[in-house]
């Protein structure tokens, strides 16, 4: 037993398996640079920075779903003494058109989300901000503020929104299309109402399936029906989750001859800045971004949030740094959430339950403001995961008056396995098929296909080890023992398994490498990944220091301020990072070796390539006169150009030409952009496991036992990925269990916005010996062999558990999730299923 | 008006260091003053800024009311004894388990060390609606948001709604009243003690109020008698998530069994109306029946009379018929070996 009362893991694969054979750094554990500030509380996030004369400033967030400010009343508020100044939506600059990475232009859309606004669309759309010297005299200010609304109509559940008469959530529509090209590529608000007839079938719990405006299809799907020996067709909702950071989007902001200072969390360092200048409508060179913690993003982060240019523009105006604390209420409100869909499914499988054909439909819940397309991603990842030879989907997204959505670990990913995988578990009870043998079969391997084709062609995946982790996962999970068991119930208690695949995107390529050789002889790499808590801010770049041969203690990882010149570097979103940043940390570390073996040859003679690195030296083949690496870097500071900064490769981005010329004469100043071939897209997979134990008498139920199996590639840093994917695991274990959202459909508001109402789980949630493990089988596509990993576990965590529990109860309990108690128990004892599916947020 | 959370309101502190200092205090002050046992409900409150009391009465610097001591007839608890220290104590947990394990499963570690006995059985109602800030009957409005077509009463009451349909949240009040606790009380007119079910008020009563403490009162300390040191306990919480959480439903009993048949028996549920219930009828009716599941069963039917579901509360019906059941016949263990 260890101090804590855990049990080191027992079973096979467990803490004794040791990964990155043949490396040095790749593979193993390390304490990184940042653990000791972590875990002392010397860490400072957002809140934790003051400045010389700082204010406070509070938001007044709109109490109703929807309304036009008729009037605001200030006076009162603004004569108390402390109050400096009100913020309201007119002083928010328009927001600027963007240019995307091929330099096209992205226009702002008229429906796009301002940080404050004279037309809210929920309830908890930040409406005012207050600034005073405290917050004490803020809140007294806010409650002497009178405003004066007129009530619009409003809509909470998308199905309302879709019927016949039903309320639109602004007053130009309600659904959002995607036109074709050459259109503009935003998506277009519009209205769509289905008619009576489409929902004929509500009333029994099915979801209506009129008009959608997404859709595509592949293969005979009528031909893969007519086939099949079983077709199922079910109905099941997915919950909204709000991303509850432990971080709430506090920022604090000041400026310095005519520098805008902006402290805030990020998923993403370097990207942030960009954004800052696009909501701020600025030059991006005026803006510092310093975000050296960030306490959690999963998707609601992934440029920091839109509300911390308020702050800047408070401080703007005053001329004082402002700081902007956001409450865990606020943060329900404007902190990003999933939308849920509601899926319809039909399925076709064939006796030894291949699948033959998928017809599938979702109904996104959107949300304010912009467009989610997690109903099409949801269709992407189950055309990849489950390789269906015929598929049919049509998806649309709904405008409601509830908090705004963004991306949320696995995207529409999660929703799509959780409405899949229910369905898949029925199936192998009626034909059967045992269930890992059921997911075997339908299992996509290596080069495999997704989504609709394209002009003929449909994208495919780097690699896929997916069918090897299921099985080494059924047999370190003892499967068919525990699968075998009978009876599943005995007293009061009935147990099940679970399980469950799960993939999600894992890697882009195309970003910069950026490091300094200092004339001390330190390898500096320069970091512009948000360190969000993943700490792939510091472990890709194990793979640099990997490649240079040099032994860990002599690198340093420098981060978290846009003003210590970073290089161009993706968004940590769509779990790219590990795989985009340690081949572009590969490539600057493979273009220093050769600047070393140039120097070297201009220093002591010969050619580059007579010249070989290796222990902080770059010296001749088989010996002989060589540099340290210290002496190299003085050596480069004296030949300038190109290799101390002063000039700079073509190659790579402008912005990193930017950062090389300000690091210039520091030492060895090395650029590289990742340009290694990369056939496919990359994605990560897990084959998920749970067993579960229900008491039949109280519908509680405990999670006994949990496995996630990942093919990751390449095991970069074995603690931080056991820490990915056991906790986005219990991520997607949370839509299971009981994380939710609870709204008053009459009045339009939530009434659960604290912790303990909308539930997230707790650490006592999970099984305490919760297992993971990696086949460590690099993928072929990258140097480095290293895909990502955030987001593939969410939805093996959720559907794991979901099938585990139907696997103890029955089919016919539960057709939403969350699932508890309540849902188990009236289903118990009516012997069929009691909540009505399409009925949420209760 | 606009309206903001999160920022706790100006108000004078006032710390005194016993009881007697602390209940001039209290009726000095009359309805301005707000009593602080451990702060897990005042903090909610005043952070959300819908109580703005002018002085605040912090009772933790109070020696004399903490600490659990051994009297002529069982223990006395003083209110403001921490819930971790009822949950370890050694007496307890061998004569009173009913209390120590209702203690346990309170809230969270961290709230147990924090939270005291005095302040659970004290506390507010967790409506959702309430806590919020609607103006409902309980915050002296005129109607109830949880108790319409649509509204959201899933953790509500299946008994006792009178206008408000909020239940009570402690986890300790089902405990006491089935171990016949006696709570002490200083009043303005001295000492009164009453017994732990007339503690409570529901809404037919004061529909504001979830005690009977009035201004000036002051919970000093709760008695257990010995007469059911040692019965046959039987304490179980119902909840979502494993950890601090509030009941979705729990149920307390003490039994005493003689030659195998009830001789005695205390039962009390929670969570199902807006104050703990001491089902009566089922102890009348188990009386001198055999303690097994038989009885168990005719007791959970028998408690579940009357209940009226809400729109989405139906649940709370079998979930208490099976936690009574329970509570007398014991629950059927699983015995897989694997």
């Amino acid at each position: 037993m260890l101090e804590n009362g855990r049990k080191e893991a027992s079973k096979p694969g467990g803490k004794d398996r040791q990964y990155g054979a043949g490396y040095k750094l790749i593979g193993k554990n390390y304490p990184t640079n940042d653990l000791l500030a972590k875990v002392t509380g010397k860490a400072k996030y957002a809140e934790d920075f003051r400045a010389e004369g700082m204010l406070f400033c509070r938001l007044v967030l709109s109490p109703v779903p929807h309304a036009r400010i008729k009037s605001v009343h200030l006076d009162d508020a603004l004569a108390i003494p402390g109050v400096k100044a009100i913020l309201t939506a007119d002083d928010i600059p328009a927001p600027a058109d963007s240019l995307n990475d091929n330099g096209t232009v992205i226009k702002a859309s008229k429906w796009g989300e301002r940080a404050l606004t004279n037309e809210p669309v929920y309830m908890g759309d930040p409406i005012l901000a207050v600034a005073a010297v405290d917050e004490l005299t803020c809140a007294e200010a806010i409650e002497k503020i009178r405003i004066d609304f007129e009530h619009l109509p409003f809509v909470i559940d998308p199905l309302e929104s879709l019927r016949p008469g039903g309320p639109n959530a602004r007053e130009d529509g309600n659904v959002w299309v995607r036109p074709e090209p050459p259109n503009p590529p935003i998506p277009q608000l519009t209205e769509v109402k289905w008619t009576e007839q489409d929902f004929a079938e509500y009333d029994q719990g099915r979801l209506p399936m009129g008009h959608a405006p997404d859709e595509w299809s592949l293969g005979d799907i009528d031909a893969g029906f007519k086939n099949a020996a079983l077709i199922l067709d079910e109905t099941f909702i997915t919950p909204d989750v709000s991303h509850q950071c432990l971080e709430p989007r506090t920022a604090m902001a000041y400026w310095q001859n005519g520098k805008l200072f902006l402290h805030s969390g990020t998923q993403s360092t370097f990207q942030t800045k960009p954004a800052i200048a696009k909501w701020m409508n600025m030059d991006v060179d005026k803006i510092v971004f310093i975000s050296e913690y960030t306490g959690g993003g999963f998707g609601s982060k992934i440029t920091g949030g839109l509300t911390m240019i308020i702050p800047a523009l408070l401080s703007k105006k005053l001329n004082a740094p402002v700081m902007m604390r956001i409450s865990r209420e606020e943060e329900h409100c404007i902190g990003r959430a999933r939308p849920s869909l509601a899926g319809r499914m039909k399925i076709g499988f064939a006796k030894d339950g291949r699948i033959t054909a998928i017809d599938m439909f979702t109904v996104c819940n959107s949300g304010a403001y912009d467009a989610q397309g997690d109903g099409a991603s949801a269709a992407r990842i189950v055309s990849l995961l489950y390789q269906p030879p015929a598929m049919r989907q049509r998806a649309i997204s709904v405008m409601t008056n509830t908090p705004p959505r963004s991306a949320q670990s696995a995207p529409g990913g999660m929703q799509g396995i959780a409405i899949i995988e229910p369905i898949l578990s029925k199936a192998a009870r009626k034909l059967g098929v045992d269930q890992v043998a059921l997911r075997r079969v339908n299992c996509p391997e290596g080069k495999a296909e997704f989504g609709a084709a394209v002009k003929g062609k449909r994208g495919h995946t780097t690699s896929c080890f997916l069918k090897e982790a299921l099985d080494r996962g059924a047999a370190q999970f003892n499967w068919q023992e525990k699968a075998a068991r009978q009876p599943k119930r005995i007293g009061t208690k009935a147990r099940g398994v679970g399980v469950s695949l799960s993939c999600y995107v894992g890697g882009t390529v195309g970003f910069d490498g950026l490091l300094v050789i200092t004339p001390q002889g330190r390898v500096q790499f320069q970091s512009g990944i948000g360190n969000l808590g993943t700490e792939s801010v510091i472990d890709v770049h194990r793979a640099g220091a990997e490649a240079l041969g040099v032994p860990w203690e002599v690198c340093d990882v420098v981060w978290g301020d846009t003003s210590k010149h970073l290089p161009y570097t993706c968004a940590s979103g769509g779990s790219q990072t590990t795989h985009a940043m340690s081949r572009a940390s590969f490539a600057v570390a493979n273009e220093c070796k050769q600047k070393l073996k140039e120097i070297a040859a201009k220093s002591l003679g010969g050619k580059p390539e007579d010249y070989e690195v290796a222990n902080q030296r770059v010296f001749r083949k088989g010996g002989g006169a060589g540099l340290s690496f210290a002496q190299a870097a003085q050596r480069a500071i004296q030949l300038g150009g190109i290799y101390d900064g002063h000039d700079v490769t073509p190659d790579v981005n402008k912005q990193t030409k930017a950062s090389v010329a300000n690091l210039a004469g520091q030492g060895l100043v090395v650029s590289a952009k990742d340009k290694y071939p990369h056939d496919g897209q990359t994605f990560s997979y897990v084959a998920s496991f749970a067993e579960v134990e229900v008491d039949v008498e109280t519908g509680k139920y405990h999670i006994l036992d949990f496995l996630a199996y990942a093919d990751v590639g390449t095991v970069m840093h074995p603690a931080a990925l056991g820490g990915q994917i056991l906790g986005r695991t219990t991520l997607g274990i949370a839509h299971a269990i009981g994380q939710k959202w609870v709204y008053d459909p009459h009045y339009g508001v939530p009434v659960a916005k604290r912790f303990y109402q909308n539930r997230p789980p707790t650490i006592l949630d999970v099984p305490v010996d919760m297992q993971w493990e990696a086949l460590d089988i690099p993928d072929p596509e990258t140097p480095v062999g290293a895909r990502g990993v955030g987001e593939p576990p969410v939805g093996g965590g959720c559907a794991a558990i979901l099938n585990a529990l139907s696997d103890a109860v029955g089919d016919e309990i539960f057709r939403r999730a969350p699932v508890n108690s309540d849902t188990i128990l009236t289903s118990l004892e009516a012997r069929r299923p009691m909540q009505h599916p399409l009925m949420a947020h209760i | 008006m606009a309206v903001i959370r999160d920022v706790m309101p100006a108000f004078d502190l006032l710390q005194p260091s016993s009881a007697a200092d602390a209940q001039k205090l209290l009726q000095q002050h009359g309805e301005e003053a707000w009593v602080m046992a451990g702060g897990l409900d005042s903090f909610d409150w005043l952070k959300d800024r819908i109580k703005k009391p002018k002085v605040l009465v912090d009772l933790s610097g109070i020696d004399e009311l903490k600490g659990i001591r051994t009297t002529g007839d069982g223990l006395e608890i003083g209110a403001m004894t921490t819930l971790t220290e009822i949950a370890n104590h050694p007496v307890i947990k061998a004569q009173y388990g009913v209390l120590s394990d209702a203690v346990s499963v309170i809230a969270s570690p961290q709230i147990r060390n924090q939270g005291t006995l005095g302040g659970n059985v004290s506390q507010d109602a967790r409506c959702w609606y309430y806590r919020g800030g609607w103006p409902c009957y309980r915050a002296g409005g005129n109607i109830c948001y949880a108790d319409t077509p649509v509204g959201r009463n899933r953790e509500h009451a299946i008994f006792g709604a009178n206008r408000c349909v909020a239940v009570h949240p402690s986890d300790a009040a089902p405990a006491l009243i089935a171990l016949d606790a006696k709570f002490v009380i200083q009043t303005p007119k001295g000492e009164r003690t009453v017994d732990a079910e007339d503690y409570f008020l529901g809404p037919e009563i004061d529909i504001t109020h979830l005690n009977i403490l009035q201004s000036g009162d002051l919970l000093t300390a709760i008695r257990i008698p010995s007469a059911w040191s040692g019965a046959k306990f039987y304490f179980e919480k119902v909840r979502d998530r494993n950890v601090w959480d509030f009941a979705l439903m729990n149920v307390a009993s003490a039994m005493v069994v003689l030659g195998g048949n009830i001789d005695r028996i205390r039962i009390a549920v929670s969570a199902v109306a807006p104050k703990p219930m001491r089902l009566k009828a089922v102890e009348d009716a188990v009386h001198g029946k055999p303690a097994d599941a038989t009885t168990g069963a005719m007791a959970g039917n028998l408690a579940v009379q009357g209940a009226v579901p809400l729109q989405f509360n139906a649940y709370k019906i079998p979930l208490m018929r099976n936690l009574v059941k329970r509570a007398i016949g014991g629950v059927q263990e699983a015995t897989w070996t694997s």
